[in-house]
């Protein structure tokens, strides 16, 4: 395993030059999937009649590769990173809007009534009584998304040396050098690993009110964690 | 527009309605693949899932497996297994079964969880047996998330099947990767409208399974 952290010149990056692309190609998506998702929620938890038709949409997406979609991408934006990041942001708000909407229609309508009677209103009601109440399902969706996110980025090497850690795999086959491979899946996996333990201390650091070590408890029951995640290659 | 284009021009040339490269034998083949792949996630997830679910015990083995499960990177997984032991079913079946594992397992690990205890105590009291408390009581309550469960894995699994084609097998990722080398966007629109209808179909026999398999009493809640 010799000349395992040797990343070839041609990818002009050094170890950590990768990862820090990896992360800014896989976190930026999902930031942009959350801040897309959080108004395409609140729009789908009023308008009901709304949610069957967004969800049915988004569930077709979902099933399309996104090797698919970023082979038809670059003949709007190029061979750039770019074309990584539109459908990985798509596949975010995917995950996402699901999770928010399940996460807010979760929250008891006593409550609701309680902040309506204390003078809250709409909007101070969303930001201040319903989206702290569904944090616990909006980090579960994020989880998933960043962990997909993070796996997907990879197979930006195939449409040119778009895939950060992912060239490596491009570059084990190219110079016979198994040893780039097993980098590049160790460091993505540890990646993931790390930001998903870091989704969960920033769920424990915002829901002081949840008792430890309950999870999956009576509230998230019955609806489990919105885990369909979605997998790696698509 | 454009794509849609595309897609129209891949499906009316008739060149790809037949022979070794036609779609017919392509979707067998990514049929396959994904029913392999979904029946061995599910020979490992299932039961597991059941167990820890009744149990109770086990959460974190759970919750562990799953997250360690969805850090691997399916793409970099292939081709490290491809690099290492060379091409064949084998490093495609890894990812696959790898990914579809999460879903089923959560998912039934919780809807087990969740089944309603009053049922399940009153069985016990009736002096059932254990395992008829778990496959005549909790699973027919828990089947509808069950299935919602096996049913996410089943669409991931068809979306990520294309990469088969990347190790040189069949599959309908064919059209993808070739197309994506051949500079030949028909193809690779029609091979992501293949999936997507593939997809879609996926969903409908769920849908049609749950009609079939869940219980009135369950469905109506």
């Amino acid at each position: 395993m010799s000349g395992f952290f040797d990343i070839p010149s041609d990818l002009q990056h050094s170890y950590l030059g990768l990862i820090g692309l990896h992360l800014r190609e896989a976190l930026l998506p999902v930031l942009a999937g959350l801040l897309l998702a959080l108004p395409t929620a609140q729009l789908c938890a009023r308008l009901r009649w709304l949610y069957p038709p967004v969800l049915g949409v988004t569930t077709v997406f979902y099933a399309i590769p996104s090797l698919a979609v970023f082979v038809i991408l670059i003949d709007y934006t190029g061979q750039t990173e770019l074309t990584v990041m539109i459908p990985l942001a798509l596949y975010s708000l995917v995950v996402l809007v699901p999770a928010i909407v399940d996460g807010v229609r979760s929250v008891p309508p006593e409550t609701l009534a309680a902040a309506t009677a204390m003078g809250f209103g709409p909007a101070r009601r969303w930001f201040q009584v319903q989206l702290p109440i569904a944090v616990p399902a909006i980090l579960a969706g994020l989880r998933v998304a960043t962990a997909s996110s993070i796996s997907l980025v990879s197979v930006g090497a195939l449409i040119g040396n778009q895939g950060a850690l992912g060239n490596l795999l491009a570059d084990a086959q190219r110079y016979d050098r198994p040893e780039l491979a097993l980098n590049s899946v160790l460091t993505t996996a540890v990646l993931a690993i790390v930001c998903d333990a870091l989704l969960v201390l920033a769920r424990n650091l915002l829901t002081p009110w949840m008792p430890r070590g309950t999870r999956a408890s009576a509230k998230t029951a019955r609806r489990p964690e919105p885990s369909e995640p979605e997998g790696a290659l698509r | 527009m454009n794509v849609l284009t595309y897609v129209h021009a891949f499906f009316a040339d008739g060149a790809h309605w037949q022979g070794y490269d036609g779609i017919p034998r392509r979707l067998l083949e990514h049929i396959g693949y994904t029913l392999l792949a979904l029946g061995l996630a599910a020979a490992v997830g299932l039961p597991a899932g059941l167990l820890t679910g009744h149990t109770g015990r086990g959460g974190n083995a759970v919750a562990f497996v799953a997250t360690a499960a969805r850090a691997l990177p399916s793409f970099g997984l292939l081709v490290l297994i491809a690099v290492g032991i060379g091409i064949g079913l084998l490093p495609v079946m890894v990812p696959l079964v790898l990914l579809a594992i999460p879903p089923i397992l959560v998912t039934t690990y919780e809807a087990v969880r969740s089944v309603d205890p009053s049922p399940v105590d009153a069985a016990r009291g009736l002096g059932m047996p254990e395992a008829g408390i778990l496959f005549r009581v909790e699973l027919p309550a828990a089947l509808p998330l069950v299935l919602s469960g096996v049913r996410s894995a089943a669409i991931q699994v068809v979306s990520t099947a294309t990469i088969a084609a990347y190790v040189s097998l069949g599959g309908l990722g064919r059209y993808i990767i070739d197309g994506l080398y051949q500079r030949d966007y028909e193809k690779v629109a029609g091979g992501a409208a293949l999936v997507a209808l593939l997809a879609l179909a996926t969903l409908a026999l769920f849908w049609g399974a749950g009609r079939l398999a869940v219980s009135p009493g369950v469905r109506r809640r």
